[in-house]
């Protein structure tokens, strides 16, 4: 029987993560990056910007969307090492390094959403 | 059971010509296949300032006003349109890829793929609107 390969799995992880990145991602960025530091738009003000963050649906909201893009960006980038660079070789080292990093940033922003 | 083949010099079957490291800067294509793929490290850099945001939001109002003061440095308002044109790129090349992961048939024949497509740009929207509306407290 052949291996069971766990790229199915990662693949699920990439393409929902990519879904909510493509969704959510722009309006933030544009909004908390670009908009509110230049002045275009008034900043929100800051009880009422932890209330909403607080609130259990944004905390598993943001939960999931830092998760998924991080597990999204993992598996882009090791693809991009792969294709790019061209050092297949070290395989199990990047992806060790890639979705690592993606699990270490799950625990880092539950700890922060639990604690906010 | 067959033997396994003798070891073959030369086998022909096992040419590769070297591709080089830059293949991807000679052609378009490719060149943008692999900025969408370095949209991942504009995601990436997303989830960094949105945890840092949460962070210093959840430390307390001075935390939060340091955060608002480094968002002000005009090196970090560049790099931010740099990473949100690459996070616009992601987006509309993941909308665009619906129709060709998903052809739907209608009548036996495939719908035009802008059909397909647009309701991922009406979903994006429309979310964008809303996640505008709470952050901007609903005035």
């Amino acid at each position: 029987m052949a291996k069971r390969s766990n790229e199915p799995f990662l693949w699920s992880l990439f393409s929902s993560g990519g879904m909510i990145a493509a969704l959510v991602v722009p309006v933030l960025l544009f909004l908390f990056g670009v908009a509110f530091p230049l002045g275009w738009l008034k900043s929100p003000n800051y009880w009422d910007l932890l209330n909403l963050a607080r609130h259990p649906l944004a905390r598993l909201a943001l939960l999931a969307i830092s998760s998924l893009s991080l597990f999204h960006g993992a598996h882009r980038f090791r693809f991009t090492l792969y294709d790019g660079l061209q050092i297949k070789h070290l395989n199990e080292l990047i992806a060790v390094f890639c979705y690592g990093g993606a699990l270490f940033g799950t625990a880092l922003a539950a700890y922060i959403l639990w604690n906010i | 059971m067959k033997q396994p083949p003798a070891y073959t010099l030369y086998h022909p079957k096992w040419y590769r010509k070297r591709v080089s490291t830059w293949w991807w800067t000679e052609q378009w294509r490719s060149f943008k296949f692999i900025l969408r793929e370095l949209s991942s490290l504009a995601v990436i850099y997303f989830v960094a300032l949105l945890l840092w945001l949460l962070w210093s939001l959840g430390k307390g109002p001075d935390k939060y006003l340091e955060f608002q003061s480094w968002m002000k440095d005009p090196l970090v308002i560049a790099f931010n349109v740099i990473a949100l044109i690459f996070v616009l790129y992601h987006s509309i090349t993941w909308f665009n890829l619906a129709p060709k992961a998903m052809p739907i048939r209608m009548g036996g024949k495939r719908l035009p793929e802008w059909m397909v497509a647009a309701p991922n740009y009406v979903v994006w929207l429309v979310i964008s609107a809303v996640v505008a509306w709470f952050i901007l407290g609903g005035n």
